[in-house]
């Protein structure tokens, strides 16, 4: 296997250090809860994100409906908590106590079968990773083994994210409708609302941010992320190689599915909330703007990407609120146009070649071992 | 970049100074207020809310953008012209409201992060805010949490009340029940149709009229149809009752979608003066896009209408038309709007101060004469008692009154009987 000799070249050691010290200090130590409770919410993005640098950014497949898994992910975990929300004794008032209150609304007097798992929190965990896995393996075998890529995929993801948000809409009884599922309050009794109940669940949030930068990042390295960046480069060629290239593909989508859904659970208990907002088409674009913003071919930069755009949002939004999309639009092009690499071409282009030129006049003395930034993986575009 | 921040601080500034040019024929009828006279700081809001001597600080959270923006416009303006107004009779407590204004950007979970954001961030006092169903049940479990007052404007299905949540729209029940009974009686109606959007608003309330048509007015729904939101296809229904000829079309259908019904509708043959239409969705604000000759003759159940002859409604058009232009027009939510800043001076001033569970205790038995709509009263149940009123809809777009309850309508979110 040609692999680098160390885990991480030397500007991906500076980057993973650093994003650690401002998740892990500066951010807790310098916001309130709100706010932190906020980045957690952001964060959940990066989960996106990095699925989205991984299939997208390496192995050249252009999703635009990463919200479907994103929502999965999230349903599941809503569903968990809604059903703990929705005991006998919370759920007086209805006309059929137990169940969530959206079914009762909706003349729904027992609770349905594929509600049934949903009270066993393993079962939950399970179904986070699995559900959106392995329908990501149902469109990837189906598309990619037939060779639909390209643009015709991406509009396929869109149809797929437009098909669940109407099924998730129309089948309120089932899934809370356009209100989705609110009012989630407590994992196996422990309460997820109160401030210190936010901090435990932002750290938990970063310590899984963390394993999937990891998991990334071990992919990337191995055999198989160079695989991908060939088959983004020349697909043909690889293929004449040997390799089979549609299941390299189903599995950098599936990656990708699974790390959007890790995102969304974490976004029903983060915001105690989930709803077909966060499934459909704009969603799922928003979800790729980050990554562009932050580079398309650069993990770090998906999790810068993915907190500045929402902290824009919200800044704009706070300051403006009439106009504050006008602002984010702009925000967009500009980045796009001067930047076509996004944050992790600017730091590229301006920061790490300085440190470069400091580290190695700094070698020159002392003639220690010498830099490896060849073996990347990412071909500068 | 550097410089936006401070344009942030300019322009609700601009936009203030604009506002206070507007309100100001009106300040100069009455005594200037002088603000810092009031009770202590320190009596009136023991729970740290953003009150100084001089100022209490309120939020405001509606849809300024995005697909909402268009009825959620209105009630923004009405409630910053009922702030205004307030202040300009010497505010609450002897302190001049100030307010926070948000975008919940017609995306539920917005409204909920950023009603968080009004009262843990900025500790206001009150949030006047909400319009869909989504977005107060996205809130809801925010300002129970934080213990927060929220006056909630639009009409809606019922089945909640909450001590954090001050509801000035009308519940369904008193919306429908005595639309239903008039028309009943008016037009001998035995059969009906509904038609409404696919969302809970719509369901319950047609579900509260099939039990209230089925047991009460022992007549028949003939149909009951769902379009999703947005919708803009309506042939197929309309079809159906071009078939089964019901007495009375009910529709609940909301948004961009009302345009494209009525105008099929118009398109199909449906000559709204022979065939009765009863709509508990359409107000001022929806005739505005679907053109007053598309829909000319319908019949609107509502509580308010900008045609009312009283008199507090007389000064309040006026008032609101000189803040936001000859060409608004006032729907029953945007009136509902209004009544929320007045409604909590009025309950801050019952209660002597700004804490949020000595409202909440105060708020039952409060009553605003000056309403536009006549006379309200909070229940016990933190509903409104209002007048229910039938309107039959004109070419220019207002509506004329055809009928009023003679009482006021008591709210009964959890109506026995129709669930």
């Amino acid at each position: 296997m040609i692999i680098n000799s160390r885990f991480f070249n030397r500007s991906e050691l500076i980057g993973f250090v650093a994003l650690g010290l401002v998740l892990f200090v500066i951010l807790p130590l310098s916001l309130d809860v709100f706010r932190l409770n906020l980045v957690a919410k952001y964060l959940t993005y990066a989960f996106v994100a990095i699925g989205l640098v991984l299939c997208w950014g390496y192995g050249g497949i252009l999703s635009l409906g990463q919200g479907v898994f994103f929502g999965l992910g999230g349903y599941c975990m809503a569903m968990f908590l809604k059903l703990e929300a929705s005991s006998v004794e919370n759920t007086k008032i209805q006309s059929t106590p137990g169940i969530p209150d959206f079914m009762d609304w909706n003349q729904i007097t027992a609770l349905p079968l594929f509600w049934q798992p949903f009270h066993s929190l393993t079962f939950t965990v399970l179904a986070i990773i699995l559900v959106p896995g392995l329908f990501a393996l149902i469109i990837g075998t189906a598309m990619f083994k037939r060779r639909v890529g390209g643009t015709y995929f991406a509009i396929i993801t869109q149809a797929v994210a437009a098909i669940l948000t109407i099924l998730i809409v129309g089948q309120q009884g089932y899934t809370g409708g356009i209100n989705g599922m609110t009012d989630l309050r407590t994992l196996k009794g422990w309460d997820i609302r109160p401030d210190h109940a936010k901090v435990v669940l932002y750290f938990f949030e970063v310590f899984l941010l963390f394993g999937c930068i990891l998991i990334a990042q071990f992919i990337r390295l191995t055999k198989l992320g160079r695989i991908l960046v060939a088959m983004r480069e020349q697909e043909d060629r690889v293929r004449f190689s040997g390799y089979s290239v549609a299941n390299f593909k189903i599995f950098a989508f599936c990656m990708a599915a699974i790390f959007a859904a890790i995102g969304g659970a974490m976004f029903a208990l983060n915001v105690g909330f989930m709803s077909p907002s966060f499934v459909g088409i704009v969603p799922s674009i928003e979800m790729v703007i980050y990554t562009a913003v932050g580079g398309r071919t650069s993990i770090f930069g998906a999790v810068w990407g993915a907190l500045l755009v929402n902290f824009a949002k919200t800044g704009l939004s706070e300051s403006f609120p009439q106009l504050w999309l006008f602002g984010l639009g702009a925000l967009f092009i500009a980045v796009v146009l001067a930047f076509p690499n996004g944050l992790s071409g600017i730091w590229a282009d301006h920061v790490q070649s300085r440190i470069d030129r400091l580290v190695s006049s700094i070698k020159k003395k002392s003639g220690d071992w010498t830099s490896n930034s060849v073996a990347d993986g990412a071909p500068a575009e | 970049m550097s410089d936006e921040p401070n344009k942030g601080l300019q322009s609700p500034l601009r936009r203030k100074l604009l506002m206070g040019a507007a309100a100001l024929p009106l300040v100069s009828i009455l005594p200037r207020p002088s603000f810092g006279a009031g009770p202590a700081t320190a009596t009136v809001n023991t729970t740290g809310l953003a009150v100084t001597d001089t100022e209490v600080t309120v939020g405001i959270l509606h849809s300024a953008t995005g697909t909402m923006a268009i009825s959620e416009t209105g009630s923004i303006q009405a409630e910053k012209l009922a702030i205004e107004q307030i202040n300009a009779a010497g505010g609450v407590l002897g302190r001049k409201i100030k307010f926070i204004q948000e975008d919940g950007a017609s995306d539920w979970p917005t409204f909920a992060e950023k009603a968080k954001k009004l009262l843990v961030n900025d500790k206001v006092a009150a949030i006047m805010g909400c319009w869909t169903s989504a977005s107060r049940k996205a809130v809801l479990p925010v300002v129970e949490q934080y213990n927060g007052m929220l006056y909630y404007p639009t009409f809606y299905e019922g089945l909640e009340q909450s001590k954090n949540v001050i509801y000035t729209g009308q519940e369904a029940t008193q919306q429908i029940l005595a639309g239903l009974n008039w028309i009943a009686k008016e037009k001998g109606a035995k059969s009906f149709f509904f038609i409404g959007s696919d969302y809970i608003w719509p369901r319950t309330s047609n579900k509260i009229a099939r039990k209230h048509v089925e047991n009460i007015l022992k007549g028949k729904v003939v149909g009951e149809e769902y379009y999703a939101l947005g919708s803009t296809q309506f042939n197929s229904v309309i079809n159906k009752i071009k078939l089964t000829k019901p007495d009375v079309i009910f529709t609940d259908v909301v948004g961009g979608s009302n345009v494209a019904f009525y105008k099929q509708l118009k398109a199909a043959g449906v000559d709204l003066s022979k065939q009765a239409l009863l709509t508990i969705s359409v107000t001022e604000d929806e005739i505005d896009g679907i053109g007053g000759e598309n829909i000319a003759g319908a019949y609107a159940c509502m509580k308010y209408f900008q045609s009312l002859d009283n008199a507090n409604n007389k000064t309040f058009v006026p008032a609101f038309k000189k803040m936001w232009g000859e060409k608004t027009v006032i729907g029953d939510v945007t009136q509902a709007g209004y009544l929320g800043p007045w409604l909590w001076k009025l309950t801050c001033e019952k209660a002597g101060s700004f804490d949020v569970d000595k409202i909440a205790a105060a708020s039952p038995g409060v009553e605003f004469k000056e309403a536009p709509e006549g006379y309200v009263r909070i229940h016990e149940n933190h509903h409104l008692w209002s007048k229910t009123r039938v309107g039959r809809a004109k070419l220019d777009g207002q509506f004329e009154l055809i009928f009023e309850t003679a009482d006021l309508i008591e709210p009964d979110p959890f109506p026995k009987g129709y669930q």
